[in-house]
């Protein structure tokens, strides 16, 4: 495999932008900051409050996110053989959406008591993770009895398509206030974790990362495609497990926490074998992982719209800022390369 | 022949080919006896249908046996752990490879994953193994280019010098010649024959190249309607062998060139 000292510059660059990028990031929001105090207050000389409660986890926040999504795009294109493929075709956003759905729409149906309190922070997040952990695992059930990698992707469609048919549903009966929270929900949000939250959400995000890094040597024989991998000694299975657990882990978290944010993982797999021409896993993710965290803390700066008090929804940034760098890539390399 | 001073590599017995559902077996080929030496070039042919595939991907462990038993190196196929068989068994299939992003070098390289530590890195002696098989086939001028930039033909050789760097004792082809225009159909089958008289591998393959295999192959299996037969081309020429491998509406076999010839 082609050696990462090949590569270093890139890497240099990536990560050079990544420090730009953070700070940034943190510099820009509707209270100005001078750099000199944020740079106090980032390394504890002095306290800032906003730095060091909202702008420093919503800049960690997007990395993780970034990263971390498009870490599991690229563990499922390779799995699933299709460059189409992201870390939702699982259905693990729409198993997400399902859960708090039936909690912000469903809690009409408790009565009004138990509304305040069902419509909460953390049951939001709760919802979300059990609502992708439920669909993940009727997936992970069905992949242990489908030989066909293909199945599974269409399988995960139509679970997807199922949780969409209930949520409409759903939506059927809900109050418009209800309506709009739940759809504020599928904005994405950055912003809104306590450093409590974002402990145990880094955690998670660990054991997946952990899991993509074990996979690399896996990801890399699939490229011949399953038979050969097989014939090299590959059980193919139990790496499909371990391949599937890792971006469920990954994609799960992010969406109970940040919501369903699109594209980035489909793209940023893409944007990254424009760049580096390889389709070595070594070099592909911790590229992705640098781009990716880039990528959506300049979406972030955008949303929160310099120097005014209006944020805009994450999720339409990142389709409105990365399709465009998508298209222009493919078109300019006319190849598209997997 | 001193083949009986020779190790066998590769042995079945009463090997019964087929698929298996829970109602019922259906047969493809019984009875098969097989032996293959350590050097030998096999070529396996007969008609659409007559089930080379499956007898392929039974001898590769893709699918389990009917009945009877397959010996690779006098160990029992089904007892071997899938790592362990991969450093004695390598395939080259017809199906396209996933990514064609890859260069020459690394998708040769794949070929060293039994041997590599836990993220895949190459030991020097992996690097030596893939940069000697990259020679024993004449491509290493192409190392560094690119799969999609190949024709057929080289990345045919590319996938035939991949299973080398596997470093096995028998390598497995299911019809290498496919989409090769004449020329490289013998340039391949020709590579196949040197490759096992300078590694002393034994090369099993599948081919409709009948005439080029008669002339290239140490011992060829016909699978006819009726039996398996493993001998040496000549004796098969003899014993008219290849006139039972299809109807003899269109076509004959002639003995004296070793090719089928249309009927007028």
């Amino acid at each position: 495999m082609s050696d990462i000292k090949t590569y270093r510059l890139s890497f240099i660059v990536l990560i050079a932008l990544l420090i730009v990028c953070f700070f940034t990031n943190i510099s820009l929001g509707s209270v100005s900051i001078s750099f000199g105090e944020i740079v106090n207050s980032l390394f504890g000389f002095s306290d800032n409050y906003i730095v060091q409660n909202y702008r420093l986890p919503k800049a960690i926040t997007a990395i993780l996110v970034g990263s971390g999504l498009g870490v599991s795009g690229l563990l499922m294109q390779t799995l699933f053989r299709n460059p189409l493929a992201g870390p939702f075709v699982l259905g693990i956003s729409s198993g997400a959406s399902l859960g708090v759905a039936i909690v912000i729409l469903g809690a009409g149906f408790f009565g009004g008591a138990f509304t305040a309190l069902l419509v909460s922070k953390w049951s939001i997040v709760i919802a979300a993770s059990l609502g992708s952990f439920l669909v993940l695992l009727a997936v992970l059930v069905v992949s242990t009895k489908v030989r066909d990698t293909m199945a599974i992707l269409i399988i995960g469609l139509m679970f997807g398509s199922i949780t969409a048919a209930v949520v409409s549903v759903l939506s059927y009966f809900s109050s418009a206030e209800q309506l709009q929270q739940y759809i504020f929900w599928g904005f994405g949000s950055l912003g809104n974790l306590s450093w409590n939250e974002l402990l145990i959400f880094s955690i998670i995000y660990g054991f997946g990362l952990l899991l993509s890094i074990i996979s690399i040597k896996a990801l890399n024989t699939l490229l011949l495609g399953e038979n050969y991998a097989k014939s090299l000694g590959l059980n193919i299975k139990q790496n499909r497990l371990i391949i599937i657990v890792a971006t469920s882990l990954l994609a799960g978290t992010i969406t109970a926490f940040a919501g369903p944010i699109a594209f980035i993982g489909l793209a940023i797999p893409h944007i990254v074998r424009q760049i580096f021409t390889t389709s070595n896993h070594k070099i592909l993710l911790p590229a992705i992982l640098l781009l990716g965290a880039i990528v959506m803390l300049v979406c972030d700066s955008i949303a929160q719209l310099p120097t005014s008090d209006y944020t805009l929804p994450i999720n339409a940034i990142t389709s409105l800022f990365g399709a465009p760098v998508v298209i222009w890539l493919l078109i300019r390399k006319r190849k598209m390369m997997f | 022949m001193t083949n009986q001073n020779q190790h066998i590599i590769l042995k079945t017995n009463n090997l019964a080919i087929g698929y298996k559902s829970k109602k019922s077996h259906t047969v493809i080929a019984s009875g098969i006896n097989i032996n293959l030496f350590a050097g030998e070039l096999v070529g396996l042919v007969g008609a659409n249908g007559i089930g080379k595939s499956t007898l392929l991907r039974t001898l590769t462990q893709v699918q389990d046996p009917l009945d009877g038993t397959i010996l690779l190196n006098d160990k029992k196929l089904t007892e071997i752990q899938p790592l362990e068989l991969a450093k004695n068994l390598s395939l080259v299939l017809t199906e396209q490879i996933v990514s064609k992003n890859l260069t020459v070098f690394e998708l040769v390289a794949l070929g060293r994953q039994p041997y590599t530590n836990w993220i895949g890195k190459l030991s020097k002696q992996d690097i030596e193994v893939v940069e000697r098989s990259l020679k024993q086939t004449s491509i290493i001028e192409l190392k560094h280019r690119k799969c999609f930039e190949l024709s057929d033909g080289q990345l045919q050789k590319v996938m035939i010098t991949r299973a080398l760097a596997q470093d096995t004792d028998v390598i497995i082809l299911d019809e290498p010649t496919t989409h090769l225009d004449m020329y490289h159909k013998a340039y391949i089958l020709k590579l196949l024959q040197k490759l096992v008289k300078e590694t002393g591998k034994t090369i099993l393959f599948s081919s409709h190249e009948i005439d080029l295999a008669i002339q290239l192959c140490d011992k060829m299996i016909v699978m006819t309607k009726n039996n398996v037969i493993s001998e040496m081309p000549c004796n098969l020429i003899q014993k008219g062998t290849f006139n039972e491998l299809f109807p003899k509406d269109l076509i004959t076999f002639d003995e004296k060139t070793g090719s089928f010839k249309i009927k007028k």
